[in-house]
């Protein structure tokens, strides 16, 4: 008996709070198996696809929902909302994505404040034309009364920073086999242990077909800089490859395309600190005994460390963001 | 640490168990000073310490992160102070661009002889880090001060909606 013939269904909901979208689209790239899904599940949330309503979210009792599938990381007091509310209403609540899962290229915004986020959109912006100089307001009194936007963060936090989160599932998006699998264990029941990655639990070298020998690097280049073999290792070609570090899952994906890893899986079990990880390894190659040669190394090749080390991880890392500075609060002066 | 004027930085050091831990411990037989605001941690070699542990460190709210080892060429484990000597750099990159002053986080090379030596970087380095101030890194995450009013106010305005009656 499938779960199809069970009744009443089970319940779905899907959300998306600050991310790019193509985690909805990476739900939909599992093709005809979204049948499944769908034979499976009453989807009672998915702004993207279907019309649920929050109103009517908000009035099902707790713990209705059997399984919320949230990407996205939280960034303003609307995603905090809907991330408690679904919790609350959720059974299993599923971190969908590297933007749940760790902050993901929208947590880099935590080299700014949010301040300097509106700046950049409201001000600086070389096609913007703002010369009363609008921004978004928390409050904005009108004759009929007062309109409410939700409050800017300065910085962006992970879903398991705001509310508790029982599984993971990393990736930029995640890979359509993967949802599959996570998919077909809620259909079927058979989930990990509450608190796991639903993955692989190696490293993207150990899904990679390129040679490796021994690693010393007296220079990293940059992608645009060498057109790398196809066969080597790309790290051991000083190309800033993420794969040592990197939970496996995607089958190489980005080497295989002669383009280095960029860790978009996040840490493996047990590393605290994805970029720390990577530092650490990333330092044990460098060829050089010098101090003054290793600067030289390191500040000539990876311009960007935090963009290079935490690309996806900042806002799951130890220190989350950069300094604040002091006289910061929010985007919205109130 | 009597004058509560003065800004008293906490330091987190971790020294490798072959040197410079014997160096602190020298320092403290041969009665060298050296100010009360560094916690030594042990460590059996430089190369084991994790950048990990020094954002940790760093996340718990210590001013300053002193790494200490053997002098380059003569580590207990062959060569692995060349690794700390390298993740000291890359680390120092990175911690640059977070915002945090160069001054907070030092290595030093210091053989189990040199207490003196020790003592010495211990107070330069608490000396460079009191006019910067506290660090005091987790008030970074401090909640935006509104924050809560918002997501109750969002409640209110759901409640206040118009339900359509069907």
């Amino acid at each position: 008996m499938t779960a199809a013939q069970q009744s009443p269904k089970a319940k779905l909901a899907l959300y998306w709070a600050a991310s790019c979208g193509g985690c909805e689209i990476a739900v939909l790239a599992i093709n005809e198996k979204i049948l499944d899904v769908a034979a499976a599940f009453d989807i009672v949330l998915w702004p993207v696809a279907v019309d649920g309503k929050v109103r009517d979210i908000e009035k099902m009792p707790d713990g209705s929902i059997d399984v919320c599938l949230f990407n996205g990381g939280i960034r303003t007091s609307e995603q905090e909302y809907m991330a408690q509310l679904l919790r609350k209403k959720s059974k299993v609540l599923v971190a969908f994505g590297s933007c749940a899962h760790e902050g993901c290229i929208p947590g880099l915004a935590n080299l700014s404040t949010g301040q300097e986020v509106f700046d950049s959109s409201y001000k600086q912006g070389g096609s913007t034309e703002n010369p009363k100089d609008v921004r978004p307001q928390h409050e904005t009194p009108m004759p009929e009364g007062t309109l409410y936007l939700p409050v800017f963060y300065d910085t962006l936090k992970t879903l398991d920073q705001t509310v508790p989160v029982d599984y993971y599932l990393p990736g930029c998006p995640p890979e359509a086999e993967n949802i599959l699998v996570a998919v077909t264990a809620i259909i079927e029941g058979k989930l990990p242990a509450p608190g796991s990655v639903i993955g692989a639990d190696t490293t993207v070298c150990d899904e990679c077909p390129r040679k490796r020998n021994e690693k010393k690097i007296k220079k990293f280049y940059r992608t645009w800089e060498i057109k790398p073999d196809e066969e080597t290792c790309l790290l051991e070609q000083g190309l800033l490859c993420c794969g040592i570090a990197t939970r496996a899952g995607c089958k190489a994906l980005c080497p295989q395309v002669n383009s280095p890893c960029i860790g978009c899986h996040g840490p493996n079990d047990g590393v605290r600190d994805y970029g720390a990880r990577l530092m650490s390894a990333l330092a044990s190659v460098i060829d050089s005994d010098d101090p003054d040669e290793i600067d030289r190394i390191i500040h000539e090749g990876i311009p960007d460390p935090i963009g290079s080390f935490y690309r996806f991880s900042l806002a799951a890392s130890q220190l989350r963001r950069r300094k604040l500075p002091a006289a910061t609060s929010g985007a919205q002066k109130q | 640490m009597s004058d509560k004027s003065v800004f008293e930085p906490k330091i987190i050091g971790f020294m490798c168990n072959w040197c410079s831990y014997r160096a602190a411990d020298l320092a403290g037989t041969a009665r060298i000073k050296y100010p009360a605001n560094i916690r030594i941690l042990r460590v059996m070699c430089s190369g084991r310490i994790d950048p990990t542990f020094v954002l940790n460190a760093f996340a718990l709210g210590a001013d300053a992160v002193m790494l200490a080892g053997c002098h380059p060429g003569e580590c207990h484990y062959v060569d692995q102070n060349y690794k700390a000597m390298r993740r000291y750099a890359m680390l120092k990159h990175t911690l640059d661009q977070m915002g945090i002053e160069p001054e907070r986080f030092r290595l030093v090379w210091a053989s189990a002889a040199e207490g003196q030596q020790l003592a010495e970087a211990i107070t330069q380095l608490v000396e460079a880090v009191r006019p910067l101030g506290p660090l005091n890194w987790p008030a970074n995450w401090k909640e935006n001060g509104h924050r809560l009013e918002a997501l109750e106010s969002i409640l209110k305005e759901h409640q206040a909606a118009m339900e359509v009656q069907s």
